[in-house]
């Protein structure tokens, strides 16, 4: 299918697309377009103005900043996996990042689109938010900072008002690692398990349990009281909503929280 | 067809309906006629009749479809309207400025609710049954004097064709009034019968050209997007082109399998089954086309490899609103064989036999050919206890069951599965003929013109290589046409596996034909007597008995013959017909079944495969490789399924679990070759073996793999989600 | 309409596209190079794969416009004259393709493929070829091929 008809427009710098985003309320980024393309496509979203910010090649980096790794918001999921600093302090990112779709859509999807774009299914959404990564927005009034925990607002919604780019995503040194339940290799994820010891604390998330990535919070607290991973992973499903769909019910997917919790306790 | 230059082409879009079943209070296309050349019509506008039903016996003739929906939708995706514009973005734009007005209507989307004949499709016909086979009288004492009965049932779910090329056709009006149509077909010589009788026309008045076609497996036959195009082409004077969307081709082409089957097996303690009884419920999507009549070939086929005294079949085809059901890479066989083939292994399992060891009790024996079965087929030829014997030694079974034992023993997590099947199938099922004609070229090479059709079999090799054996010649002077009616005087196409075995077979005799043409001609040349004339086949020459040194090769009686203006005498056709044939084999699947998840591996699959004679092995190889995907694909992977509204749930690629390389192993195939009697090739059909064997041997791997759990079946596809549910109900 | 410049293989050029546009049907409508596939709507099926700056995209996933002053490679610019690319040579060999459609997507994929890994395993070549599906082969021999291209250093 081919999209509604739209206005394009290149920014290039970052204070040039908050202004392109002025224009027109209806205005979008597009990044990677890994997310925004399929579903112009099929007329679920038809923005008028796209603005392009896909050429922001000051946005693709990943540099150490003191106890922190700092991510830009245009790099792709094929350099988030070959990165050696992720590798050695975060590697779960690159983990994820690996399991993404295929290696197509790995080599144009960025993780600023894919966290921005706010899909519940979406891997690196449950990493940032199980490590309690930090978010850096520009807009009209500068510069802000969003914790994880408050960015994922709803499906497809997020923290980001209509003017404001996510330029930097900011995230602990950790060990962790990601279970990924699939129907086929390149799906999305049934369920997804993420576990990292930050801190000295072990903190989970989950993938595809509800509208938005979500962390398993008795579990933490289990563990945190003592729990072993087998007692603790009993919990992973309390509070959660995973959905019904074609891919798995609800209930299935309850079940396969826990069991990836356990093993994803185990293997940490 | 999108590749092809038609100057002037409109793009025909197809609106369709949203809901999967409603009545149409208005449909208002002044929106969509203000973009630029845009055109609406919609069933007004429509002055041809209802397109089919097929006219199988005992198919009800009043479930056929309305080219264009009149007044009432019966699912999603039937078509409301076509937008004629210039372009393919215009288009899109227009179809979406349609607007529809539904007064929806209760949908009935399970046959076993359709078959209750509560919401009907056809409230003029009366029914939601569309067709019955079998007979309905059960016999009391079928299972008389069997110590054993064991009863289940196998949904064999609904799956999309997928073919990787969505359809595309075109038409357009020549000047002399005829009408060329571009098909993305299996069968253009049918599809032109079918066109100018729908159409009203002489059959001369229309040509019909397939061009390469990417995949069809059944699904693409003539179906009413390609009546309407070429519909639209006459109405419009200008030539016309439709390209179907994935989206769009996921519900609008046919889909296939869908059947209930509940199975009855009845047999003595010692392993020997005494008699089958077979029930089916047969869903054929909204309208009664191919997919009523699948039941058929079902019934034919139950006996599967097996000498079953006794067996009852009967079955019941109801629409339901779904999209539509017809042939799909084995039609009606394979759920046949899913059948049977879990049937014997819950038989297994209640003897607490091995599998392997209670097909063997009841194979029908290698000497037993031909053989009528109970379910009324006659077998030709086959050797199913020697197919399994090197299928289980390939796969080293014994090894097998020794690991999937120590795993029991250790209660690991992740359990081996182990699981055969042993299948027979229907090639050429109709008996019907083919047409080959050969002819030699001014430069001694030579075109074979075959009424079959290939779209990714590879049947210009094959025949190529066919007479290019009969004639002397090497496979590169040979070209092969197809797919142009016009060209090419009659044929039937390419479906039911049959293309070899009586396109092949027919080339073949022609090739032989032209050969004593030759011979006569070269005896003119050289006065002797044609009987008197050889081929030596390894250089091409003909000569005269004895002495080699009198002769001329092709390319010499080519040019002689066309100075003298005698090249079209060697031009011979023949048509060829023959009875079915039954290729047979045996797979096994080795599976590893995470207990946890229920997550299913498919770790090995060993395929022997029978197709008698094989022609040219590596595109025979291929076949089988494509169609174990696709049978594996149904066992593990995909299911096409509907909300209780009829909305579709898998429309997409993204929804529906089409497999990938990463998802599957590299296959084990193993040659086996029993020629068939039927043939002078010997040669028996391919292109469904693969898929007819390798769903049953993976599906009843899975369940070997939980065996020790309690677990006696598994849903299709056998997915984490099915395991699990079974293994809990176990528990239970 | 927006003007765009950029490479097609090796050639450059310059077009007025409507932003819609997308690569595929740019390259297919517009340049006429009708090599590259559409499969799906969706992204599922890397049919319309082509290399973006040398690396494998799905073209039915990025507009016209964001190609602009990028280098791109359609399977027509693969084979030098007469001579196939290697890996062209690898899926005619192996009789990698059936109907041919999923073809060059898989080709440029598998170029992609080996450029980041020249000697996948088995195992690597099924993963790295997971965007991209085929209805006839059953992959078997599209594995075949890309170990088949490996080895002849593609
Ligand atoms: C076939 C396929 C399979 C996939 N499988 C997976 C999967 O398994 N797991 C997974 O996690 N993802 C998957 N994805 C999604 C993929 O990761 C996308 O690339 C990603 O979600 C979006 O990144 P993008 O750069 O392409 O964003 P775009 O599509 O360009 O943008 C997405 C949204 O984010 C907004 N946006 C983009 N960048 C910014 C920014 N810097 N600041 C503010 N807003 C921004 C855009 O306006 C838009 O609304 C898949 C995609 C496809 C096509
Ligand atoms: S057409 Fe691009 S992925 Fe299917
Ligand atoms: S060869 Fe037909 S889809 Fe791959």
């Amino acid at each position: 299918m081919i999209p509604a008809a739209f206005e394009y427009e290149r920014a290039g710098s970052v204070d040039e697309a908050v202004a392109l985003l002025g224009r027109d309320e209806d205005a979008k980024l597009l990044a990677g377009g890994h997310s925004l393309i399929p579903t112009m496509r099929l007329r679920f979203s038809r923005p008028s103005l796209l603005v392009d910010i896909g050429r922001l090649d000051d946005l693709r980096y990943v540099r150490e900043n003191r106890d922190r790794i700092a991510i830009g918001a245009l790099t792709r999921h094929a350099e988030l996996i070959r990165d050696p600093m992720l590798r050695e302090h975060c590697a779960l990112i690159g983990e994820a990042a690996a399991l993404i779709g295929d290696p197509q859509v790995r080599h144009r999807g960025t993780i600023g689109g894919s966290v921005a774009h706010g899909d519940p299914a979406s891997d690196l959404g449950t990493i940032l938010l199980t490590l309690d990564a930090e978010l850096v927005a520009r807009g009209p009034r500068g510069e802000r900072t969003i914790p994880a925990a408050a960015f994922f607002s709803g499906p497809f919604e997020n923290a980001l008002e209509h003017q404001e780019v996510l330029t930097e995503i900011r995230v602990p040194k950790a060990a962790g690692t990601y279970l990924k339940y699939v129907r086929r290799a390149h799906d999305w994820a049934t369920v997804g398990v993420a576990a990292a010891r930050v801190d000295g604390r072990v903190q989970v998330g989950l993938t595809s349990m509800g509208p938005t990535p979500l962390r398993a919070r008795s579990v933490e607290d289990a563990l945190a009281d003592g729990a072993s991973p087998a007692d603790a992973a009993a919990h992973a499903a309390d509070d959660t909503m995973p959905p019904t769909d074609a891919t798995a019910s609800s209930e299935y997917r309850a079940h396969l929280a826990q069991v990836l919790v356990r093993r994803a306790l185990e293997r940490l | 067809m999108e590749n092809l230059a038609l100057e002037g082409a409109l793009t025909v879009t197809f609106v369709r309906s949203l809901f999967a079943h409603a009545n149409i209070v208005d449909v208002d296309a002044t929106a969509a006629e203000a973009l630029p050349n845009v055109q609406v019509l919609t069933a007004a506008d429509m002055d041809l009749g209802v397109f089919g039903p097929p006219p199988f016996p005992g198919v009800n003739p009043g479930m056929g479809r309305p080219l264009l929906a009149v007044d009432r939708v019966r699912f999603v995706g039937d078509i409301i309207a076509i937008v004629i514009s210039d372009d393919r973005a215009t288009g899109a734009d227009a179809a979406e400025l349609v607007s529809v007005d539904y007064d929806p209507l209760p949908a009935v989307v399970s046959p076993y609710e359709a078959a209750k004949d509560e919401v009907l499709l056809f409230p003029e016909v009366g029914t939601n049954v569309a067709a019955r086979f079998g007979s309905p009288e059960h016999d009391e004492k079928l299972f008389g004097g069997c110590d054993v009965a064991v009863s289940g049932t196998l949904v064999s779910q609904r799956m999309a064709p997928c073919p990787l090329e969505p359809r595309s056709a075109a038409a357009e009006l020549g000047p002399d009034g005829r009408i060329t149509a571009w098909l993305s077909t299996q069968t253009p010589h049918q599809d032109r019968m079918v066109l100018a009788g729908t159409l009203g026309l002489d059959p001369a008045q229309v040509r019909v050209v397939g061009p390469d076609v990417g995949g069809g497996f059944g699904a693409k036959m003539l179906n009413v997007e390609e009546v309407l195009v070429v519909w639209l082409a006459r109405r419009l004077g200008r030539p016309v082109r439709w390209t179907e969307t994935r989206s769009e081709s996921m519900v609008a082409l046919p889909h296939g399998r869908a059947a209930r089957l509940e199975f009855t097996l009845g047999g003595m303690r010692d392993g020997k089954v005494l008699a089958y009884r077979l029930e089916v419920l047969q869903d054929c999507g909204a309208y009664a086309v191919l997919g009523a009549f699948l039941p058929n070939l079902t019934g034919l086929m139950a006996s599967g490899v097996y000498a079953i005294p006794r067996i009852e079949f009967e079955s019941r085809s109801v629409v339901t609103n779904t999209t539509p059901i017809s042939a799909f890479r084995g039609a009606g066989r394979p759920e046949a064989s899913q059948v049977i083939e879990r049937a014997i292994d819950t038989f297994a399992a209640e003897l607490g036999m091995d599998p392997a060891e209670v097909r063997r009790r009841n194979f029908i024996p290698a000497d037993a050919f031909p053989h009528t079965t109970a379910s009324h087929a006659v077998y030709d030829s086959g050797d199913y206890e020697g197919a399994l014997e090197l299928a289980l030694r390939s796969v080293g079974y014994d090894e097998l069951r020794d690991e999937q034992r120590h795993r029991r023993e250790q209660a690991a997590t992740t359990q081996l599965g182990i699981g055969i099947s042993c299948y027979v199938e229907i090639t050429n099922g109709i008996a019907e003929s083919e047409f080959g004609e050969v002819e030699i070229t001014p430069d001694g090479g030579a075109i074979v013109r075959t009424g079959s059709f290939s779209h990714g079999q590879g049947h210009e090799t094959t025949f190529a290589m066919i007479a290019a054996e009969r004639l002397g010649l090497p496979v590169e002077k040979v070209t092969v046409h197809k797919g142009d009616t016009d060209e090419i005087a009659k044929g039937t196409g390419t479906y039911g596996s049959k293309s070899t075995q009586i396109g092949g077979a027919a080339a073949r005799l022609a090739a032989d034909d032209v050969l004593e043409l030759a011979k006569q001609l070269v005896a003119d040349y050289l006065e002797a007597s044609p009987a008197d004339i050889v081929l030596d086949p390894a250089v091409g020459r003909l000569h005269v008995a004895g002495d080699p040194s009198i002769g001329i090769s092709w390319a010499d009686l080519a040019s002689r013959a066309s100075a003298d203006e005698r090249l079209a005498e060697l031009k011979a056709e023949h048509e060829f017909q023959a009875a079915p044939t039954f290729p047979f084999g045996a797979h096994v699947a080795v599976v590893e079944v995470d207990t946890e998840t229920g997550r299913v591996e498919l770790r090995r699959l060993v395929a022997v495969d029978d197709a008698g004679t094989l022609i040219n092995p590596l595109i025979a190889e291929g076949q089988v490789h494509g169609g174990i995907a696709t049978g594996v694909a149904q066992a593990l992977y995909e299911n096409f399924v509907y909300d209780d509204d009829g909305n579709p749930l898998t429309g997409t690629f993204v929804g529906y679990a089409f497999p990938s390389s990463a998802d599957l192993p590299s296959w084990e195939a193993v040659e086996m070759e029993t020629p068939t009697p039927l043939n002078a090739l010997g040669a028996k059909g391919i292109g469904e073996s693969g898929t007819i064997g390798a769903t049953p041997a993976v599906h009843n791997a899975v369940v070997d793999a939980l065996t020790p759990f309690g677990v006696r079946n598994v849903d299709l596809p056998a997915n984490g989600e099915n395991v699990w549910r079974a293994l809990r109900e176990a528990k239970a | 309409m927006t003007r765009i410049a950029l490479t097609v293989n090796g050639s450059r050029c310059e077009a007025d596209v409507e932003p819609r546009q997308l690569l595929v049907y740019f390259l297919r409508d517009q340049l006429g190079l009708k090599g590259t596939n559409v499969g799906c709507d969706t992204t599922s099926c890397g049919a319309c794969t082509v290399l973006v700056d040398g690396e494998s995209v799905k073209s039915c996933t990025v507009f016209a416009v964001q190609a602009d002053g990028c280098e791109v490679t359609t399977v027509e610019g693969l084979a030098q004259g007469d001579e196939l690319h290697p890996v062209q040579q690898a899926f005619h060999e192996q009789h990698a393709l059936q109907c041919g459609y999923c073809t060059p997507g898989f080709v440029m994929a598998t170029i992609s493929l080996l450029k980041e890994n020249p000697n996948p395993s088995e195992v690597e070549i099924r993963d790295g070829l997971e965007g991209n599906l085929c209805r006839c082969t059953g992959y078997h021999n599209i594995v075949k091929a890309v170990q088949a291209a490996a080895r002849a250093g593609a």
